[in-house]
């Protein structure tokens, strides 16, 4: 048995949890199950974080598993941590070669899993499960005997692992991993911690998590957001547009391989109009570290006048201190070509070639470095 | 011959009636690809520009005769639209779509798989075979009709390299993009097959990108089952890990899905790999001659 002591107001909690140590539980006293699942079980790593605790449980109500209650939480229980028998892990991912979720159980929990996967990879066992019909309780539990899960608790752990399974396709998640997944001394499995990734192009059905995400830190990927624009932060001094995603990590690549280092990947999707050149030139240029941009456009449904329209249109509205190299190749790029000339913005250089083009932003960003 | 769309090709469009769908779908008909309806609910009877509309995909396969369909329709349809055309006894579906979750394409694509049918995409700019049909979006101005098959993630890069090769003098037996999502329906390896199998194609162009491990096990496929020359290009040398750049699949979890990797496995099987779109077509070009 765990040492512990009762405590009935918050001062006698956390006095006792000063006399047990750290980390310890402070669990509510009522005469119901589920209280874990209400919030009556913490685990505290300081004196702070006992009171804190010790104050949210003290005088909460805890409603049962099957809505019994409310029971009000008139004493707590302090105990040294040590109510954890076993911690496993438990993980389902969305495996893109096999097509198939894939579900990953190790009876070693509470590290990290790509270190148990180097060290000892037999104690990861996986299971794909057919998208068509779902994971069985009979797999779940087949799995958690081949991880070596305790024996009298292998029917729970099954039984999470399937309501991990409803939760994953449910919520549209490509990741839901539980770690560590935990037995208690009363023989209870407990997810303690999780991590969930939601699918973004399955956001439009679930408002309410769309809600939790946090908009960008940094402000040019904040700004990009705000304007429907495909944008990712590097730490370099060339600013880069493409159109299309392959054409424009394509643009960074051979960039980098001209000496240069791009500040952005930015695409201006597959049919970029003038008011998209504008806004992705403006978050560009917002970045103080860009020295020089380039607009790498190979024109399929993109049509270059347009962008070169977007060129000139920007100009009147930003106040564009770097140089501008443009590559404008593809449907309509001499049209495109013909409109720059004649705006004779200053500058703005033209270049023939993806390579060429690469090598003339270098060149003008080091410059002005 | 050529792979994926060809002379045989009887394209039913779903979503003809919409703004892109008609736009693309009408380009497809004047490239010269057999257009033979269009399918949007509840407009069954109408006609866009001589294309009959159907109400259904399986009443545009029995009246009309439709053996392809590209999907157009938005993305939270999308896979509902594909399993239709499945289920209607649709050969090959290219869904050019982006955006579709992938909780939804799990099912549509062993769907496909157990029923036999080409999924292509989603999420991707569709398949052509010069001077014969053109399903999707590529701009067939800068491909000419010759002997090298592309087979890409993307649609811009494979139009630059197309370009590149088309200055050196040299066409395409086909162009197929599979698509930048995390599940697509075809991987880069079913296309080699067709590749390999295509008389006409003499040469591989295989444009590949950060993300999930289809090069990786395309550099095996490649060792084990292809006779022809196969050149490579990968693009995101530069993508840092954990960020999403721009494709749904095109991200590099922890340490796995580097560009890096990538052009490791195939060096490592023998496949050229160039460094830039310019250097794989000319190291194609330099091949084939």
């Amino acid at each position: 048995m765990p040492r512990g002591e009762p405590a009935d107001t918050v001062a006698d909690a956390v006095a006792v949890a000063e006399r047990i140590g750290y980390p310890c539980v402070i669990k509510a006293q009522v005469l119901i199950g589920g209280r874990g699942k209400a919030g009556g079980i913490k685990v505290a790593k300081d004196g702070d974080e006992a009171r804190a605790h010790a104050d949210a449980i003290l005088g909460m109500d805890i409603v049962g598993p099957h809505g019994e209650g409310p029971f009000p939480v008139h004493k707590v229980w302090v105990e040294e941590a040590s109510e954890i028998d076993a911690e496993y892990y438990a993980s389902i991912i969305l495996d893109r070669s096999a097509k198939m979720p894939l579900v990953i159980l190790s009876r070693m929990g509470g590290m990290d899993v790509e270190a148990i996967a180097e060290s000892d990879p037999d104690a990861l066992v996986r299971l794909h499960v057919d998208p068509l019909l779902g994971l069985k309780h009979d797999d779940a539990a087949s799995l958690a005997v081949d991880a070596g899960i305790d024996e009298d608790v292998v029917e729970a752990v099954a039984e999470n692992l399937v309501k991990l399974y409803g939760a994953f396709n449910d919520f549209d998640a490509t990741l839901i991993e539980v770690n560590p997944l935990i037995v208690t001394s009363d023989r209870r499995v407990v997810a303690l911690d999780a991590k969930v990734t939601i699918d973004g192009a399955a956001l439009f059905r679930h408002e309410e998590l769309a809600a939790v995400e946090d908009p960008p830190e940094d402000p040019q990927e904040r700004m990009a957001k705000e304007r429907g624009l495909t944008y990712v932060k590097l730490d370099g001094n060339v600013g880069i547009l493409g159109n299309g995603a392959g054409l424009c990590m394509s643009t960074l690549d051979v960039v980098a391989n001209a000496g240069g280092k791009p500040a952005n990947f930015l695409d201006a999707g597959g049919g970029s109009k003038a008011d998209a050149i504008v806004d992705a030139l403006e978050v560009i240029t917002s970045d103080d570290k860009v020295d020089a941009v380039l607009f790498n456009i190979f024109g399929g449904i993109t049509r270059c006048d347009e962008v070169a329209k977007g060129i000139i249109e920007a100009y009147s509205r930003v106040d564009m201190d770097v140089p501008l190299v443009v590559r404008l190749d593809g449907t309509n790029s001499e049209e495109g070509l013909k409109l720059l000339a004649e705006a004779n913005l200053e500058g703005l250089h033209n270049a023939e070639t993806m390579l060429g083009a690469a090598e003339q932003v270098v060149a003008l960003a080091k410059g002005s470095a | 011959m050529s792979i994926i769309v060809g002379n045989d090709t009887k394209l039913v469009v779903s979503g003809l009636t919409g703004r892109e769908g008609s736009f693309h779908g009408l380009r497809n008909r004047d490239y010269g690809t057999d257009l033979v309806a269009g399918v949007t609910p509840k407009k069954g009877g109408q006609d866009v520009e001589g294309v009959p509309i159907f109400d259904t995909v399986k009443e545009a396969v029995d009246e009309a005769g439709a053996n392809t369909s590209m999907v157009f329709v938005p993305a939270r349809f999308a896979a509902a639209s594909i399993n239709e055309a499945i289920d209607a006894g649709i050969e090959t579906v290219i869904a050019i779509t982006e955006g579709i979750p992938v909780h939804d394409m799990l099912p549509t694509y062993w769907k496909a798989k157990e029923a036999g049918v080409r999924l292509i995409g989603p999420n991707c700019p569709g398949a052509l075979s010069p001077g014969k049909a053109n399903v999707g979006i590529i701009p067939a101005q800068f491909f000419s009709q010759g002997s090298i098959g592309v087979v890409s993630k993307s649609g811009t890069l494979t139009y630059q390299i197309g370009n590149e090769l088309k200055q050196a003098g040299l066409g395409n037996s086909s162009i197929v993009g599979i698509g930048g999502d995390p599940i697509v329906g075809s991987d880069f390896i079913d296309i080699l097959e067709l590749y390999e199998n295509d008389p006409e194609t003499e040469l591989i162009v295989l444009v590949g990108e950060i993300g999930g491990d289809a090069e990786e096990r395309a550099a095996d496929y490649i060792a084990e089952h292809v006779t022809k020359p196969v050149v490579a290009y990968i693009a995101g040398f530069t993508a840092p890990p954990g960020k999403q750049m721009g494709h749904a699949g095109a991200i590099i979890s922890g340490s796995s899905g580097t560009a890096e990797a990538k052009k490791k496995a195939f060096e490592a099987k023998g496949v050229q790999v160039g460094r830039s779109p310019s250097e794989a077509a000319g190291i194609a070009a330099e091949i084939i001659r």
